[in-house]
């Protein structure tokens, strides 16, 4: 990114000159000025582009880990009032309506599962449906799906996957209300017959941590949370599903912003206005979408916890947190000095509630919500807790990751699969992948330093760190 | 042709840059070849196809006027149909009558012999465009993976 278009507002934040007779909301990038140029041109060009939309409230913004998206940039935060005729864009949530990542805390230290490391990683890799075109054991007809899209997590566990302990611990308690399966398409349920449980591909991974560095002492106990504890984090997101909620809306919101003559700058922010039937149907479906998603991972910790079983008898796995990040939901901020509702958009951006926020399960509620960000199979990844939201000015909301520094095109061109496999082999890092090229694809090398996309979070005030984990172990689909 | 577009040849598919996705693009003599050939490039992310048999097909029809949506819908309605019905796709057909599109494709049910590639959720409307340039239609857009 060319950053003489910006202009520095402090250490961590920047923004772009409004140019004469422009019509537009501010727009706040966050990082520092390596981040910042690592960004592409494109990713200015499309949070410029939010910030035009109709009702924004306050500013379009990016997170450290932004990179170039569809419509909305990855690591784009944007809110939106209803009262003045504010939208709602399938743009600003994606195809992968709630992915995010669910964080088990085991009872082990490093020590003593690092004997079982091996059988551990083949026991999840045959347990856990990965990989395009891979099906679950479920199986769910489109009529019996609508009680997972009413009831998202929750019922899963009335299915006997996993415990009400988990639920506490789940954005939401694990259902988010205002599901409408009636907006769901009959292919979009067809399309997720078989997917019940499943990984998927890409960046979707479920990987064994170490915890390697803690960070906030306090925050990690609140969290029960150790030096060398066993963690294991799960990223994925609503499936086929929610792919299908994305395509059907994105065509049809794109018709309806032209047919109620909303200028948009792209059409790919396809959008209707929040009030407007168009905007109610692609609200209830996107709802169903995410509570879809919290069954989903439901349903992979239970299989995790399977596997544990099998191969360590004695771990005990608890949900630590489960949190997407790529959302519209509705929520109370304080808006240019007032409290109001809007509809904030999050997509590659995570929730960052702070502390004595009343959506926090209560043993969380001093520290603040954890915030899980995954970094890339080979270097390591955070857990960072939510701050008040006098620090954190962008609709409570942090960075989901490392973001990638390099396309998928280029990764093929640099790395083989099998040969990236084998180094973080030797570098004790074990790796099961169903796709040798989707490997290289997502070498850590192709994605930016996760380290400095949390420190700048940190100092940008949108979170704190509060422990560093290191892969031990890795899925890949 | 762009930096980092590849292309075997005149006329059939290609891959264009994006940070996190990958940009297909399909080219030919017709509409409908250039929509063939970006499905080509598409589905070919997910799986050699010179790797698999055509023993399995589908068919599908749909109105859309707009050609770029045309191009979107072709593209996700491909990938919706073939998670259906659980296949891996190799080949691809397309007729056009006015705004009605005819179309249907061919493959075989996923099974572990298959190499896997990296799954696509869907086809974007960032850099979607459609247009006939010196005599060649060329479609192209923007899939997330």
């Amino acid at each position: 990114m060319d950053l003489k278009r910006l202009q520095q507002l402090d250490e961590f934040r920047w923004t772009v000159p409004l140019r004469a007779a422009e019509e537009r909301a501010p727009v706040v990038l966050y990082g520092t000025v390596e981040l910042l140029e690592s960004m592409d041109d494109k990713v200015l060009e499309q949070a410029v582009n939010v910030a035009k939309l109709p009702g924004i409230a306050g500013s379009s913004m990016v997170m450290p880990d932004g990179h170039w998206g569809y419509g909305f940039p990855i690591g784009g935060v944007a809110a939106f009032d209803a009262q003045r005729g504010g939208i709602v864009s399938a743009g600003g949530v994606g195809f992968d309506i709630s992915c995010g990542i669910r964080c088990l805390r085991t009872n082990l230290t490093w020590p003593q599962a690092a004997p079982k490391i091996d059988a551990l990683a083949e026991a999840l890799f045959r347990i856990i449906p990965a990989g395009v075109g891979s099906e679950g054991r479920l199986r769910l007809p489109p009529e019996e799906l609508d009680e997972v899209l009413s009831g998202g997590a929750q019922w899963a566990v009335e299915q006997g996957y996993g415990t009400a302990e988990d639920l506490a611990c789940i954005e939401d308690g694990g259902r988010v209300e205002g599901a409408k399966p009636e907006c769901v398409s009959l292919l979009a349920k067809q399309r997720q017959e078989g997917e019940m449980g499943t990984l998927g591909s890409g960046n979707h991974y479920l990987e064994v941590q170490v915890v390697e560095r803690v960070h906030d002492a306090a925050a990690a106990a609140a969290y029960g949370l150790f030096q060398d504890q066993v963690l294991v984090s799960i990223h994925c997101g609503s499936r086929g599903l929610g792919h299908q909620v994305g395509t059907d809306y994105l065509v049809s919101l794109a018709k309806a912003a032209q047919r109620l003559g909303i200028q948009l700058p792209e059409r790919e922010l396809a959008c209707a206005p929040i009030a407007s039937p168009e905007g109610q149907q692609y609200l209830g479906a996107m709802t169903a979408a995410i509570n879809c998603a919290l069954a989903n991972r439901q349903i992979l910790a239970h299989l995790t916890r399977t596997a544990f079983a099998r191969v360590l008898p004695d771990a005990v796995l608890e949900t630590l947190f489960d949190v997407s990040h790529n959302t519209c939901k509705c929520e109370t901020h304080v808006v240019d000095g007032k409290e109001q509702q809007v509809y904030v958009h999050r997509k590659g951006a995570t929730r960052a509630f702070g502390p004595g926020h009343p959506a926090l399960p209560e043993q969380y509620r001093a520290a603040g919500q954890p915030v899980i960000i995954g970094g890339t199979m080979g270097t390591g990844s955070y857990i960072l807790a939510g701050v008040d939201e006098k620090q954190n000015q962008a609709f409570a909301s942090a960075c989901h990751g490392a973001g990638r520094a390099m396309s998928r095109t280029q990764a093929l061109k640099r790395w083989r699969g099998d040969q990236l496999l084998q180094e973080l082999k030797h570098q004790g890092i074990l790796i099961r992948a169903h796709s040798a090229r989707g490997a290289a694809e997502e070498a850590p090398g192709a994605y930016k330093d996760v380290d400095s996309v949390c420190e700048a979070t940190e100092k940008a005030g949108l979170a704190k760190r509060v422990v560093h984990m290191v892969p031990r172990a890795c899925v890949k689909g | 042709m762009e930096s980092g577009e590849r292309s075997d040849r005149p006329g059939c598919s290609a891959y264009f840059e994006h940070d996190a996705d990958f940009g297909v693009a399909g080219r030919g003599a017709t509409v409908e070849e250039a929509f063939i050939q970006a499905a080509q490039a598409m589905f070919a992310i997910m799986v050699e196809p010179d790797k698999l048999r055509d023993d399995a097909q589908f068919a599908f029809e749909f109105e859309e006027p707009d050609l770029e949506l045309a191009l979107i819908v072709w593209l996700n309605r491909l990938l919706a149909e073939a998670r259906r019905n659980g296949l891996a796709l190799r080949r691809f057909a397309l007729r056009r009558d006015g705004p009605r599109w005819l179309g249907a494709a061919w493959g075989q049910r996923w099974d572990d012999s298959l190499a896997r590639g990296t799954e696509v959720k869907g086809a974007t409307l960032t850099m979607l465009s459609v247009r006939l340039t010196a005599g060649q239609w060329e479609a192209r857009c923007v899939v997330d993976v």
